[in-house]
């Protein structure tokens, strides 16, 4: 295949970037896209050029941390794949791709297609896990959990942190990610005691990181690697409410 | 110089009586206390949140953007833990004797008998943090079985086990940082270890945002780092994973054990060209319902469903008829790779064997095959563009695991005082072959209930000592050289990329230093290894500058492997036996099976950096089994 690429380069969180033109002669639509990209990286090396930065690890879906706008979609045009399962096989010979960071404010770009992720790790910092100590548990058995139950709480515990929901949202919200956690963990007898709490404190923190408000586009669902659900959104409101409400 | 500090006694009451005996360090004494811990894994977030959580003033590092990526992430299939939730005869010698058959009697009895006690509290610790485990409808946790073992001991959260469980560390350690008693450091690499006094005391970090050199000091360091399987360029490894941190802490001196021991995993998809840059798994529960099998006649070109039945070899059901397709990773693997260098392989490069699912299918019924492998055929068709329930899936093993590492102590302690290595960083546990399922639980257990108890028995004797001074003149020789390093990589200007020299390497340890070895072929693959690296030296390009630069980042990792490499090839070339997945080709049985030696080979090898173009220096710690009697592995 030959692929044409627009590809954004940006020096440094200070530079204002631009959209470059590449080329590509001879891809194998059995390649990976991010292989392609490799492809492309050997290429502008033996040029002497500088590679062009992107974030990748596992490859296989799960670590969450890849992830670009291509064609203006987050992670490309399958759905529920992220951008490492993203094959060559779903673009065209002759293609012109555009490929460009995930963009929020709260998602600063730090070179090229890298941004910076950080804010969910606060977010999660703010109260996105229950508070127990090694040495402190119980018996595993001890505190039965229908299987329905289990099995909601994973639905929503299965997010991978990658951004896509915020990139794909208008209001760069980062409520679907938000409320995945707090799904998860208030579906379950153990996370049910510092329910109020952390919900209050993960809203705040997401709202002190610049993340935007949720006006229910639901676009974060039909991008989302995971498939997480927006009723997650709906049950995370519940929640806030109920603390607000019953704040001492 | 190789103390492995096994307390006496009765196997079952070491670990108790150890505990019992350990020092500690009072509460009020904790905060005055220093510990840095790199990696944020399951052993890394697992030990600088419990860390955190008894009082110590704990750094975190990570190459990754965040703790939440560390490559603990990707395992599929589960944890094991003898609860005996199913009454089916499981128990903590049963736990330890399945485990240390299962690495053919080359790890120690106490260490592996104590992973199999600790391994209840980590289920207990892991569902409190709200990891979603797999239930049954009454609401108890569910098991499944796995490879080499004959009870049901896996707890498992869908094939995102790895995930879960690294969650329930990671949101355990995103609460300490709230709570201030661990720093974060992610997108810091560690590129050298620092020593005082003949003990460890801080590191020499790369900031990879900014490209700026830190100086981090502490009373104790702790690795936990992960394998190094990606060494082999093709693997089931992520991007990043790499060796540096170990292999610099080696070069401090540190001793290396049994480098050489890589497991091969079985169920991998094959390379299907060239510019491929990783392999993924299959999960390997799919050998429950899936039969192996190549064409009967070489080079065969019909496609898979055209190959009649009769015409078919299920060589595993053949050469091992007791467990058939769920024989162990290193046999099913061997047996593979047999098959595909006599010219039986399939696909368009004949590197793969089917995995085939029509059988399942039929006896159960597509709609049980969808329940319970759903998510792997999407994935495999994602990845191959193939619908595996109409025809078999194309499967070829691939590097994997590190069963060797760094040495440590029964204590967790390397050579180095003070230095720590934890989870797959260490050699510890796994002998020459691991588990399925196992090696969740060694990360885990390493980082929540061993090391804090062995590392307090160290930190108890530091208490007087003050903070470490990062002005220190070994802090400023150690950065100095971490910097001269980089300026040299940067400085060769020549035409080829840092991946280039990684597969060329990958090919030459995967041809020579991977399922099989042989004499000739190890010490060919230490010549071309040495050349290599003179090339790398001479032709390396790295564009770009010190900051944000994925190839710099790169060529440190494989200006690493191209020493680690060599010393693989050195450990397997000076161990005449086959054991695990350790196979040397002269020996072997006649039928093909692994000859272990017992009378010359029961020993630990530890490797000892002697300094550039030297050979390393070899120590042995000899294996002893006072409880269980070595025994040929069979499974046929």
């Amino acid at each position: 295949m030959h692929i044409r690429m627009k590809i954004w380069r940006q020096e440094s969180g200070q530079d204002t970037g631009k959209m470059l033109d590449y080329e590509l002669a001879d891809v194998n639509p059995d390649m990976s896209f991010l292989e392609m990209l490799d492809m492309l990286n050997e290429q502008l090396l033996e040029q002497g050029q500088r590679a062009i930065e992107f974030d990748h690890d596992c490859r296989e879906g799960i670590c969450g941390q890849c992830g670009m706008m291509i064609n203006g979609r987050a992670h490309g045009p399958l759905k529920n794949t992220t951008t490492c399962q993203l094959h060559m096989r779903s673009f065209r010979d002759g293609d012109t791709i555009y490929i460009e960071p995930f963009r929020a404010t709260a998602f600063p770009v730090k070179c090229d297609l890298k941004i910076d992720r950080s804010a969910f790790d606060r977010v999660i910092q703010a109260g996105g896990y229950i508070s127990v100590n090694t040495g402190q548990a119980p018996e595993a058995n001890s505190i039965p959990i229908g299987h329905p139950v289990a099995e909601a709480a994973f639905d929503a515990a299965a997010c991978i942190g990658c951004g896509a929901c915020v990139a794909v949202c208008k209001n760069s919200s980062a409520v679907l990610f938000t409320s995945a956690k707090v799904t998860h963990l208030v579906l379950l007898p153990q996370g049910e005691v510092e329910a109020q709490e952390r919900v209050r404190h993960m809203v705040d923190q997401m709202d002190a990181e610049g993340f935007g408000h949720c006006s229910n586009t639901e676009a974060c669902e039909a991008e989302c690697p995971q498939q997480i659900s927006v009723l997650h959104i709906a049950r995370m409101n519940w929640e806030y409410n109920k603390a607000q409400l019953l704040k001492k | 110089m190789l103390e492995s500090k096994i307390p006496d006694g009765p196997l079952e009451d070491k670990w108790r009586h150890y505990k019992e005996h350990a020092k500690l360090v009072n509460p009020a004494n904790r905060k005055k206390l220093e510990v840095i811990v790199v990696g944020t894994g399951l052993a890394g977030s697992a030990i600088a949140a419990s860390l955190g959580e008894m009082g110590y003033r704990v750094k975190s590092f990570c190459f990754q953007d965040t703790p939440r990526r560390a490559h603990s992430v990707a395992a599929q299939g589960g944890v094991n833990a003898c609860k005996n939730y199913k009454n089916d005869g499981d128990n903590i010698f049963r736990m330890f004797y399945d485990t240390i058959k299962g690495g053919d009697f080359r790890s120690r009895e106490a260490n592996v008998y104590r992973l199999a006690e600790c391994s209840a509290n980590l289920i207990d610790q892991a569902v409190a943090q709200g990891v979603p485990f797999g239930r049954e409808y009454g609401g108890y946790l569910n098991n499944r079985s796995f490879g080499g073992v004959q009870v049901s001991r896996t707890f498992y959260a869908r094939g995102q086990t790895g995930q879960q469980l690294l969650l329930g560390a990671y949101q355990a350690l995103m609460r300490q940082v709230h709570l201030g008693t661990v720093q974060l450091f992610a997108r810091h690499e560690m590129l050298d270890l620092v020593t005082i006094d003949g003990k460890a005391k801080g590191v020499i970090v790369r900031n990879l945002d900014t490209g700026e050199i830190e100086r981090h000091g502490a009373h104790a360091v702790i690795l936990a780092t992960g394998g190094f399987g990606k060494i082999y360029f093709l693997s089931t490894l992520a991007m990043g994973c790499n060796g540096s941190a170990i292999w610099r802490a080696h070069k401090k001196g540190a001793l290396l054990a049994n480098p050489s021991w890589t497991q091969i995993h079985p169920t991998s998809l094959p390379q299907s060209g060239e510019y491929q840059s990783k392999l993924t798994l299959m999960s390997e529960s799919l050998r429950n319902d899936g039969r192996i099998w190549v064409p009967k006649k070489a080079q065969e070109d019909r496609l898979p469903n055209q190959v009649p039945e009769e015409e078919r070899d299920y060589y595993l059901e053949r050469r091992y008829p007791a467990f058939g397709n769920l024989s162990p990773r290193d046999i099913a693997s061997r047996a593979a790779k047999e098959r595909i260098d006599a010219g039986f392989g399939v696909g368009p490069l004949k590197n793969a064997v089917y995995l085939d699912f029509s059988k399942a299918i039929k006896d159960q019924g597509i709609h049980k095959i969808r329940e319970k492998y759903g998510n792997l055929f999407r994935m495999y068709e994602k990845i191959t563009g193939v619908d595996a329930y109409k025809e078999p899936m194309k499967i070829s093993p691939a590097a994997h695991f590190s069963m060797g590492g760094l040495w440590v102590d029964y204590e967790l302690m390397t050579t180095i005082p003070g230095l720590f290595a934890l989870g797959e960083a260490n050699f510890a546990d796994h002998g020459a072959n691991r588990l399925g399922a196992n090696s969740l639980l060694q990360a885990c257990v390493d980082g929540y209930f061993i090391a804090p108890y062995t590392l307090a028995n160290y930190l108890a004797d530091e208490i007087k000592t003050p903070a470490t001074d990062i002005q220190h003149p070994a802090f400023a020789e150690a950065a100095k050289k971490v910097e001269e390093q980089l300026h040299l990589l940067k400085a060769i200007g020549g035409k080829l990329s840092a991946d280039y020299f990684h597969r060329t390497l990958g090919k030459i340890l995967y041809d020579k230093c991977g399922l099989s070895r042989s004499k000739e072929g190890l010490e060919t693959a230490i010549r071309e290894i040495k050349a290599l690296r003179q090339q790398f030296y001479r032709d390396l390009n790295i564009p770009g500058g010190y900051a944000i630069n994925s190839e710099l980042e790169k060529a440190g990792r494989v200006a690493d492997y191209l020493e680690l490499g060599e010393l693989m090839c050195h450990d397997a070339l000076t161990r005449e036996e086959s054991c695990g997945a350790h196979f040397r080709v002269e020996f072997q049985t006649p039928e093909g099976e692994a000859m272990r030696n017992d009378k010359d080979f029961a020993f630990i090898s530890a490797w000892e950096w002697a300094g550039e173009n030297q050979p390393p220096v070899w120590h042995k710690e000899p294996l002893t089994f006072e409880f269980v009697t070595p025994t040929v592995r069979s499974y046929k």
